[in-house]
C-alpha cells in the first residue's frame, strides 16, 4: 500500500505522545501511535486506496483523503472495523448543506453528533442503552473522537485557530450515539431519512450539548410532548430562536408510553411541532427585550417541518428522562445522513 | 518506531492580501456585514467615520446571505468595483 504521509521516527510510546502533543496533533488525551501497519489495516478493511478522496471542504478547499483520515482514526483508538463509520461521517460532514466550516469555526461552539443506524451497530457491539450519551462502548468512543482529531489535524479546527468557540461543550471529545433499534417500536432514524430498511448509516448533526428533561409522572403522550416542547421553547428563548434539526433521544420508559398509546414517530413529530414555537415578545422575559422591537407577535417555529424533529431511540430501561439536542444554528447546517459504503459524488457507471 | 504525520500536509493555495490604498479621500468603500443584529450600529459608526473624517465618496452597505459562509459569488464580483472593503466583523 503506497502511503504518502511524512514519516516520524520516535524512540518509544512515551516519546510519541510528547511529539504528537507538542505538535498540536491531539485533543489532550493520549493517542494510539499511528504506524503504517495500523493505518494500512484500516484502509484495507474499508477497501479504500490511500488516495481515495473522501471529500473536499468547500470553504478552504481542503481535500480529505482516506489515508489522512485513517491516520487520525488510528490515533483516536479506532480498530480497522471502525474506520468505515469515520469515512461515512466525514462524507456526510463534507456535503455542502452541512456547512462544516461554519459549524466548526462558529463562536456558538457546537460539536458534530453522529447517530449510527443499521447492522453495523451490532457488528461493532455499539451500546445504545445504559448511559447512551456517555461513555458506552469502544466503537462509539473511538469513532466520535476520530471526528474531532480529523477536524483538528485535517482542517486546523483547534481552539483559537479555526475553532473560535466561546465555550464549546464536552461532546467535542466524542459525540457518537447508536440507536436502540432492537428495542424500538419505530423505524430507525436512517430508515426514515433514507427510505431504506436495514441500512447501515451515519447521520451527522452540528449539535449543541444535550438538555435533559424528566417526566415520570404521566403516561399521556400529549403531556410528554408538552415537556419536550417546553425544553425546546426554552432553548429557543435562551439560546437560538431559529428553526432547525432538533434531536430528541427517547429512552425505553417514555417510548413505552407512546407505543402503548399507538403513537408513531410521525405522531410525536406532529405533536411537538405544534407546540414548539415561541413569540419574539417572549424575549422580554429572558433579558433580550432590546431586540424584540416591533415584532413581538411574530411567531418562530422550532422546526420548519415536523420531520425536522429527529427522534432517536436510546437509553437505559429505567427512567422517565429524555434529552433534547438543539441544532447549532437553525438551518445554517442541515443534518446529513449517508449510508455506510455509499459514494456520494461517484458517477453512475 | 516509525509513525505517520496526521496533518493535512497539503500545499496551501498561494494568496496575498489585496493592494493597500494610500488615501481614502474620494474612495468607494464596501462594508460587508454578516447580517447579525449588532453589525448595524457598528457599521453605522464605521460609515460615519469614513464619510466625515476620511472623506470617502461612497459607502456601499451589503449583507451576506449566510453569516457562517463566505460571501456569495455575486457579492464578491460586485466588490471588485470598490476601492476597498471591510468584512468579517460584527457579532
Amino acid at each position: 500500500m503506497n502511503l504518502t504521509s511524512s514519516r516520524i521516527s520516535t524512540t518509544d510510546f512515551a516519546a510519541a505522545q510528547e511529539f504528537y502533543h507538542s505538535n498540536g496533533w491531539t485533543d489532550g488525551l493520549p493517542i494510539i501511535p499511528p504506524t503504517p501497519e495500523l493505518v494500512s489495516a484500516s484502509l484495507g478493511w474499508a477497501l479504500l486506496p490511500p488516495e481515495h478522496l473522501v471529500g473536499i471542504e468547500p470553504v478552504r478547499e481542503r481535500s480529505i483523503t482516506a489515508e489522512k483520515l485513517a491516520v487520525n482514526a488510528v490515533m483516536a483508538g479506532c480498530l480497522p472495523e471502525h474506520f468505515p463509520l469515520v469515512v461515512t461521517a466525514f462524507t456526510a460532514m463534507l456535503q455542502p448543506q452541512f456547512l462544516l466550516h461554519g459549524a466548526t469555526a462558529s463562536t456558538g461552539g457546537c460539536a458534530v453528533l453522529l447517530i449510527v443506524n443499521g447492522p453495523i451497530r451490532r457488528e461493532l457491539e455499539m451500546v445504545a442503552t445504559f448511559n447512551a450519551l456517555g461513555n458506552t462502548d469502544r466503537a462509539s468512543a473511538a469513532v466520535g473522537r476520530a471526528i474531532r482529531l480529523g477536524l483538528i489535524n485535517l482542517l486546523d479546527v483547534r481552539p483559537g485557530g479555526i475553532d473560535r468557540s466561546t465555550l464549546g461543550h464536552p461532546g467535542k471529545f466524542s459525540y457518537c450515539l447508536a440507536e436502540d433499534e432492537e428495542n424500538s417500536p419505530w423505524p430507525s432514524l436512517a430508515e426514515e431519512r433514507l427510505g431504506e430498511s436495514d441500512v447501515s448509516a451515519v447521520t451527522a448533526v452540528a449539535a449543541m450539548a444535550p438538555r435533559q428533561i424528566m417526566n415520570e409522572w404521566t403516561s399521556e403522550p400529549e403531556q410528554i410532548c408538552d415537556t419536550i416542547s417546553a425544553e425546546i421553547r426554552a432553548n429557543q428563548l435562551h439560546y437560538s430562536i431559529w428553526a432547525g434539526n432538533y434531536v430528541v433521544v427517547l429512552p425505553t420508559q417514555l417510548r413505552q408510553h407512546f407505543s402503548d398509546a399507538g403513537w408513531s414517530k410521525a405522531d410525536i413529530q406532529k405533536c411537538v411541532f405544534d407546540r414548539a414555537r415561541v413569540r419574539r415578545g417572549s424575549w422580554n422575559q429572558v433579558g433580550k427585550g432590546s431586540v424584540v422591537k416591533d415584532r413581538a407577535d411574530r411567531e418562530y417555529l422550532a422546526m420548519e417541518t415536523p420531520e425536522d424533529l429527529m427522534i432517536v431511540a436510546a437509553g437505559g430501561p429505567a427512567g422517565g428522562f429524555a434529552q433534547i439536542i438543539p441544532p447549532w444554528l437553525g438551518t445554517k447546517s442541515r443534518a446529513t445522513t449517508v449510508a455506510v459504503g455509499a459514494c456520494v459524488d461517484c458517477e453512475v457507471p | 518506531m516509525e509513525l505517520m504525520d496526521p496533518s493535512h500536509e497539503q500545499q496551501l493555495v498561494s494568496s496575498k492580501p489585496a493592494d493597500r490604498i494610500s488615501n481614502l479621500e474620494g474612495a468607494v468603500i464596501g462594508l460587508i456585514s454578516n447580517g447579525k443584529e449588532n453589525t448595524v450600529p457598528f457599521f453605522d459608526r464605521v460609515e460615519s467615520i469614513l464619510r466625515n473624517e476620511y472623506g470617502v465618496s461612497e459607502v456601499v452597505r451589503r449583507i451576506k446571505k449566510n453569516y457562517s459562509a463566505p460571501a456569495e459569488v455575486e457579492l464578491m464580483q460586485e466588490a471588485m468595483g470598490w476601492d476597498a472593503v471591510l468584512s468579517g466583523v460584527g457579532d
